[in-house]
């Protein structure tokens, strides 16, 4: 029994929604979801929300979660990871047999949260790293000089990533960061961590996603539009950050995973395109390589030549990835499935590719995790 | 389930063993959307909104913009008395840090009229009686409570401008 | 379609007041036992589910990811499930999917609790349980949640308030028996004992209420070829249920848990039982404070609405009962211990313990075939229910 995606819904990203309470957003992805899907909540088997605690100043958030999604009453739990991995539970308990319909949301206020660097350093070690009081962004900046370092990259190839995201940001239109801005440029910026510049980070943003997951039964009502869930997969490495190599092992477990129930063998010509967390512009060039969308040591010449570009041969973040539409926290995984399905369903306007087949998404979870998820996608119909 | 691990530690222990101290800093500001806003609004010139579905006929309080049962936006803005009924009340002898408390606190869940059945709001009661005994003899789940409200001058667009609920005749 | 999900193996440490271990420690361990009793390497491990209350008791943002070196996930897939006090029993639903689903076939399931680390009380940690905008304001204490529902629920059934403290009485005595338990928690009490504890706030009384502990459980579950490969006693999950009602707590009549109806009604339905009354032979509901065991117990159709004080009175929930179901025969939180998401997983351990005839001292009377674990967790909202059987 298959599994596709037949809804989806959006509250778009933004820099700020203060006009809006985070529950009045998710209502209004969810009420888009549910009439993409042609279907009511009432018929929804099962709900899975994504979030954590300190991100939301909620203690146990999961209780604010049924009313706005229409699942009073229903089977509703949380996960407490980025939005790819709460579509695994979605899936799995589809796959039982016992469920039909299921529905999946993530949101983001992360302008609500004043001082970011205090959250991210609740996410470190209370022992051993926290004391040290330095600001979190510093394991971006150790991992990026190890990623570059062990690549023989520099600054200058991680730069070409937010040139290019900001890029097709603003040929889509609809992400709020689209630019045009030179690689240099970006060097320039100020540092964070060395190496790591203001513009290598990509800006918070907040914004809600609703998905509508079904089986193959419900899903072959649809004449149109039936996207396909190929395969997905999900993965931690260790949260020790002293072990980490520069190497984004989070997203290998994954994607073997993934690409094994897919059924794929050589990603790079089986993959027409691929919507890859850049929340730090380093991180786009890592884990192209962890997905094994290029061999190790190569995706920065590759990226350089435009193999990654709109027009290249597969191109990656095509509206614009974190770089452009900003950091939704563990919603980015939702926004790039999000877009990963309007441009399967060619309906990504400017930034439309050529009538693509089969799209893989891949999420991480963000400071100070090393875990991720991986959804390869294809087109039926 | 034999040879179970763990090391208990008793009070002096516990102080003796190495710890490590984190006072978190992260601060939050919530935009509050917006019924809330409008609730909070309305409570700073004394009164009490709340949102009517006209398909479920709900009156809903705290009031939210869409009815989470009908599940469509809801329809009208409807302000409730400033007295009703209590649903269910404690007598707190403890603070939230587990301190005792040397005069009682009285958390309740009031429905005020207006509202439609069991659609309560958390507030506390006052003016009840200082000891368990008086408050026991003074209050019950049904007992008809008013609102009494901070002065004008002091509200500030918080649930906080109504003081607490009184129990009146 | 649905595979078949079996227990291969538990592990637990003890329930402490405080634990010199640090959460990744206690993990450890509890995860330590279960793959020994398994008999399996964590490298034969597919997947870990992580399981655990908020972030906010010790102080650590991501702690699902935080614990996950603790619990045997470097290098793996690992989720962690969060449906607040209902986490524990939620674990096992949320490994039973994963491997059920067939996207995994080995699944080790940890939940991990240290309390004892939030100052100057863990209470403190559940503030922020309520609304932020309408409920935070009125300087708000977890106690008041409790304490409303139990008010509702004794006014609208006319209980007396000693047939409540005869719950902590029998899960006191019955957690003298279990290994995890302190010496405190559980303990030979009268019901003047109880009603003579101090109110914290009317109508509960302190030794109603679960104490604050430290402490880890796990189970290693995989599917029916690995189960049978592997042991000659399989325990199977026959069901599970979930349900979470609406957020806005006072706008529901308090006195019945309807969430736990619908989520039982969907385990009972999944294991297809049509009389849980004759059907469930030992019955683990979640008792953070005593009258929670009976408003449970009504919520999973095992008694009519208000009876269930009643039947406690007959002794129809004792664990030597000929005629009834034995409830809490570990203890419960009462007698063992309240480490949130490990006391919830404990409950399902006790019934894995039990359908074996492993529980020792504890083993019921009467002949069991089928069990049912359940919890329950955020505002008095979510239910969560597993069936296992022989």
């Amino acid at each position: 029994m298959n599994v596709y995606i037949v809804g989806m819904g959006i509250s778009l990203p933004k820099k700020s929604s203060s006009e809006f309470s985070f529950r009045e957003m998710i209502y209004e992805a969810a009420i888009k979801a549910y009439k993409d899907a042609n279907i009511e909540p009432k018929n929804v088997d099962i709900f899975v929300s994504v979030s954590e605690d300190f991100e939301e100043g909620t203690s146990i958030f999961d209780e604010y979660v049924p009313d706005q999604l229409g699942a009073v009453l229903k089977p509703v739990h949380t996960i407490c990871a980025d939005a790819l991995t709460g579509l695994v539970s979605i899936y799995s308990l589809i796959k039982t047999g016992h469920f039909k319909i299921g529905v999946l949301e993530a949101h983001s206020k992360l302008s609500n949260v004043k001082n970011h660097s205090h959250l991210f350093a609740m996410g470190l070690d209370p022992v051993y790293i926290r004391p040290l009081e330095v600001n979190p962004y510093f394991i971006a900046g150790l991992e990026m000089a190890m990623f570059l370092d062990s690549r023989g990259y520099d600054e200058l190839d991680a730069a070409f990533v937010v040139s290019k995201n900001k890029s097709n940001a603003l040929t889509f239109g609809r992400s709020p960061f689209g630019t045009t801005i030179t690689p240099e440029e970006v060097l320039f910026s100020e540092p964070v961590s060395e190496p790591l510049k203001r513009l290598d980070i990509s800006p918070n943003a907040d914004g809600a996603c609703v998905f509508v997951i079904a089986n193959e039964e419900v899903a072959k009502e649809r004449k149109k539009d039936l996207i396909r869930i190929l395969g997905l997969g999900f993965g931690g490495f260790t949260p020790n950050i002293e072990m980490w190599r520069g190497d984004a092992e989070y997203l290998e477990v994954a994607s073997k995973k993934a690409y094994s129930m897919a059924g794929i063998k050589n990603p790079i010509k089986e993959i027409d395109f691929a919507e890859i967390d850049d929340t730090f512009s380093y991180k786009e060039l890592q884990h192209i390589e962890a997905l094994s969308l290029s061999r190790v040591g190569e995706s920065a010449e590759l990226l350089k030549e435009g193999f990654y570009d709109l027009d290249g041969e597969l191109p990656v973040n095509t509206t614009g990835g974190n770089m452009g539409n900003g950091n939704l926290s563990l919603m980015n995984g939702a926004r790039s499935l999000y877009d990963a399905v309007l441009q399967l369903r060619g309906h990504a306007g400017n930034v439309q590719l050529l009538d693509p087949e089969t799209a893989l998404v891949a999420s991480w979870k963000g400071l100070p995790s090393a875990s991720g998820a991986v959804v390869i996608l294809k087109r039926e119909g | 389930m034999k040879n179970l691990e763990g090391t208990p530690l008793d009070q002096e222990s516990f102080e003796k063993v190495v710890k490590i101290e984190w006072k978190p800093k992260i601060e939050y500001e919530w935009d509050c959307g917006i019924a809330i806003s409008k609730f909070l609004e309305g409570l700073k010139k004394g009164y009490i909104l709340a949102r009517k579905c006209n398909v479920c006929g709900r009156v809903l309080v705290p009031p939210r913009m869409f009815c989470e049962l009908c599940f469509r936006p809801n329809d009208e803005w409807v302000t409730l008395s400033d007295e009703g009924e209590i649903l269910t009340f404690s007598v707190c002898f403890v603070n939230w840090d587990a301190t005792r408390r040397e005069k009682p606190e009285i958390p309740a869940v009031i429905r005020l009229y207006g509202a439609s059945p069991n659609i309560g709001i958390l507030h506390k009661i006052g003016e009840a009686g200082d000891t368990l005994e008086e408050i026991l003899k003074n209050i019950d789940i049904g007992t008809k409570v008013k609102a009494v409200w901070k002065k004008e001058e002091e509200r500030e667009g918080a649930i906080t401008d109504i003081l607490y609920f009184k129990p009146i005749k | 379609m649905a595979r078949k999900v079996g227990i291969l193996g538990a592990g637990i440490t003890k329930f402490m007041r405080r634990a010199k271990e640090t959460g990744k420690e206690l993990a450890f361990e509890a995860a330590k036992h279960a793959l020994e009793e398994a008999g399996m390497d964590i490298n034969e491990i597919d997947c870990v589910v992580i399981s655990t209350a908020p972030d906010a008791f010790d102080g650590v943002h991501m702690k699902g990811d935080w614990l996950s070196d603790g619990a045997g996930a470097k290098k793996k897939p690992f989720m962690r499930s969060f449906v607040g006090g209902g986490s524990g029993v939620f674990s096992i639903i949320h490994g039973w999917y994963l491997v059920s689903s067939g996207f995994f076939d080995k699944c080790l399931i940890v939940a991990e609790e240290k309390m004892s680390s939030c100052m100057p009380h863990p209470q403190g940690a559940f503030n922020s349980i309520y609304d932020q905008f309408i409920e935070r304001p009125l300087g708000v204490n977890l106690l008041w949640i409790f304490s409303l529902e139990m008010m509702r629920y004794m006014k609208v059934h006319k209980i007396p308030l000693e047939t409540i403290a005869l719950v902590a009485v029998k899960n006191k005595k019955n957690g003298l028996d279990h290994p995890c338990t302190q010496k405190g928690i559980s303990g030979e009490y009268t019901v003047n004992d109880i009603l003579n504890s101090e109110i914290i706030a009317y109508p509960v009384h302190r030794l109603m209420v679960s104490p604050v502990t430290d402490g880890a459980a796990a189970m290693v579950i995989a599917a029916e070829h690995e189960v049978k490969r592997r042991t000659d006693k399989p325990i199977w999950i026959e069901g599970v249920g979930f349900c979470l009602d609406t957020s806005y707590w006072t706008n529901r009549d308090l006195y019945y848990p309807k969430y736990v109806e619908y989520a039982a009604r969907m385990a009972y339905e999944m294991a297809g039982i049509k009389d849980p009354r004759k059907e469930i032979h030992v019955v683990e509901p979640y008792d953070p404070f005593a009258y929670k065991e009976l408003h449970h117990l009504e919520g999973l159709l095992l008694a009519d609405k208000g009876e269930a004080p009643k039947l406690l009175e007959k002794g129809f929930w004792d664990r030597d009962t000929e005629n009834g179901i034995p409830s809490s025969p570990s203890g419960g939180l009462l007698g063992v211990g309240n480490p949130i998401a490990a006391a919830g997983l404990m409950r399902v351990i006790e019934i894995y313990l039990q359908l074996k005839g492993e529980a020792g001292k504890r083993q019921v009377k009467r002949e069991i075939k089928r069990g049912l674990a359940q919890a329950w967790g955020d505002l008095m909202q979510v239910g969560t229910v597993v069936i296992l059987s022989k």
